[in-house]
């Protein structure tokens, strides 16, 4: 069985693929905008010097998230 | 039936934006695109400095409208706010929807950045959704060439049905080939239709099913299908701005109640709830931009290549990152202090030689000493002394931070500083802090719309 994770678990230099999109209302329709649907791959690239937020890329774009909004996006 | 003549002769609302033309013959051509895909640069370069900066009605957001000419015709070209979406999740986006559906523009052009243009497709592919008159503007063809991503543009305005021209903002030849492609899909409609996303079957069916209603009540003159899918989606901002635009509640009509309900209970069948549905319909764009780019984008490696990367690491690390910050902000500061002293020196010396000259003048003509202490020593003293102060730092500050931004370095410091800002309730609940940068572009758009211009130069 695999294992599903948050995003927020993530280490820089890793991928998973999103599974389940848990935002909700505006934050949710934003992560959709930015293309973060089901099976889409996503990239931790490093974490801002504080530790939070983190940068992702995804579908060829550098994007920042909190940690907060990244325990809703779980993945595998 | 439904409506009157008189009512759909008469445009109740043209998204509230009054249109300037110089002369009848103008065209009205619309500039949409992404945060950051240099809009700004393509719009000023083509406009140049003809061009008048307003806002949106009742809406704090604004607008530009410029004027340029090509052989053939002569345009009015309009700066929609940066979007990602015409979905009306910000007052940006609803401005931008309202004005690509309703505003009538005779041309979307529609400017991409070649980095990432799988996200930019998004917005293109919605816009063809409303309008089939469309120019895709792919941008930043010069960065993206630097990172090793090719692009088939052919191929890419075969799959999208309409023009695609490759630009790089500051070189004018390209902008040239853009406003030849606007020539092209004024004179010439498009020969085949434009790529249309086709939605998951359950969401097609209750398409269908309120289609031809929508059709038979709107005569045409809105997309029936991109109306159908919002009235289903029941995005209230939009039921509003088209209940204005046809002067009539549309919603009152019971053909249209009944097929709207006929249509909900298909979706609902298919365990469709509304929010579901706004999935499905984003899902659909997303996937249909990835297919798109499957065939026409070609990344030799990976787009955020390893300079960049290295560059990034560095100035986002826990230890570098906020003592470079600093230094970085620090330096912008002394050379606007410091080396403003010189210019402002020069320019006082001028300015106060002018006002003894001006004094022997008053003196010359026996002029009243009251007169000559209120223009002289009054008025022109204090212009001059704010003049030889003012401007010199402005001339060196907001040159150095577009500097800064071009180079893409204010991102990384809403990046860097996220957290701190937080702490604050300075940005409230805000993840994607990338748009900070934007934010404060936005911001500085609007108090100084000079310094924008600047860039365009």
């Amino acid at each position: 069985m695999i294992e599903t994770t948050c995003l927020s678990q993530l280490q820089p230099g890793q991928t998973a693929i999103v599974r389940e999109l848990r935002a909700t209302g505006s934050m949710r329709r934003r992560l959709l905008d930015i293309g973060l649907i089901d099976n889409t791959p996503v990239e931790c690239l490093g974490r801002s010097p504080s530790g939070d937020p983190s940068a992702f890329l995804i579908r060829g774009a550098v994007i920042a998230i909190r940690s907060e909004d990244c325990a809703n996006i779980l993945t595998c | 039936m439904g409506l009157t003549n008189a009512a759909v002769s008469i445009k109740a609302v043209d998204a509230g934006l009054t249109i300037k033309k110089q002369s009848e013959t103008d065209r009205v051509v619309a500039l949409a695109g992404n945060p950051n895909v240099g809009k700004s640069t393509v719009f000023n370069s083509l406009t140049g400095l003809n061009q008048h900066t307003g806002n949106w009605p009742g809406k704090t957001v604004t607008n530009a409208q410029g004027y340029c000419a090509t052989a053939h015709h002569s345009y009015v070209m309009v700066d929609i706010p940066g979007t990602y979406s015409l979905m009306a999740h910000s007052a940006e986006e609803e401005v931008a929807r309202n004005f690509l559906c309703f505003g009538d523009p005779d041309a979307v052009v529609v400017v991409c950045d070649a980095t990432c243009l799988e996200r930019n497709l998004n917005l293109v592919l919605q816009t063809l959704e409303i309008s089939d008159r469309v120019v895709v503007c792919v941008n930043l063809m010069d960065e993206a060439r630097r990172k090793n991503i090719r692009i088939d543009l052919t191929g890419l305005s075969k799959q999208l049905g309409v023009p695609v021209i490759g630009t790089i903002a500051r070189r004018r030849k390209t902008l040239d080939e853009l406003m030849r492609g606007v020539d092209h899909v004024i004179d010439a409609p498009p020969a085949g239709r434009p790529l249309c996303v086709r939605y998951p079957k359950a969401i097609e069916d209750a398409i269908a099913v309120v289609e031809p209603v929508v059709t038979r009540l709107t005569d045409g003159r809105l997309r029936s299908r991109w109306l159908s899918l919002r009235l289903l989606d029941r995005d209230p901002s939009l039921l509003a701005e088209i209940d204005a635009y046809f002067g009539e509640d549309l919603l009152q009509n019971e053909e249209l109640i009944a097929a709207l309900d006929q249509a909900g209970e298909l979706l609902a069948a298919q365990d469709i709830t509304a929010d579901r549905l706004k999935d499905q319909i984003v899902s659909s764009l997303v996937l249909a931009a990835e297919e798109v780019c499957m065939d026409t984008v070609t990344r030799q490696r990976d787009v955020y290549n390893s300079t960049d990367q290295r560059i990034d690491r560095v100035l986002t690390s826990k230890w570098a990152g906020y003592p470079l910050m600093l230094a970085l902000l620090a330096v912008v500061f002394w050379l606007t202090i410091t080396g403003a002293n010189y210019p402002s020196q020069l320019l006082a010396d001028a300015l106060f030689w002018v006002q003894e000259r001006l004094t022997d003048v008053f003196h010359y003509f026996g002029a009243p000493e009251w007169l000559h202490g209120m223009l002289i020593l009054g008025v022109y003293r204090v212009l001059a002394w704010v003049v030889s102060v003012m401007l010199p730092p402005m001339a060196i500050f907001f040159p150095l931070f577009t500097l800064l931004e071009d180079a893409g370095y204010l991102p990384r410091v809403a990046y860097n500083l996220d957290q701190p800002f937080k702490r604050c309730h300075a940005c409230g609940k805000q993840a994607l802090t990338m748009c900070m940068g934007e934010k404060w572009m936005r911001v500085r758009n609007k108090t100084l719309p000079a310094a924008v211009r600047w860039q365009g130069a």
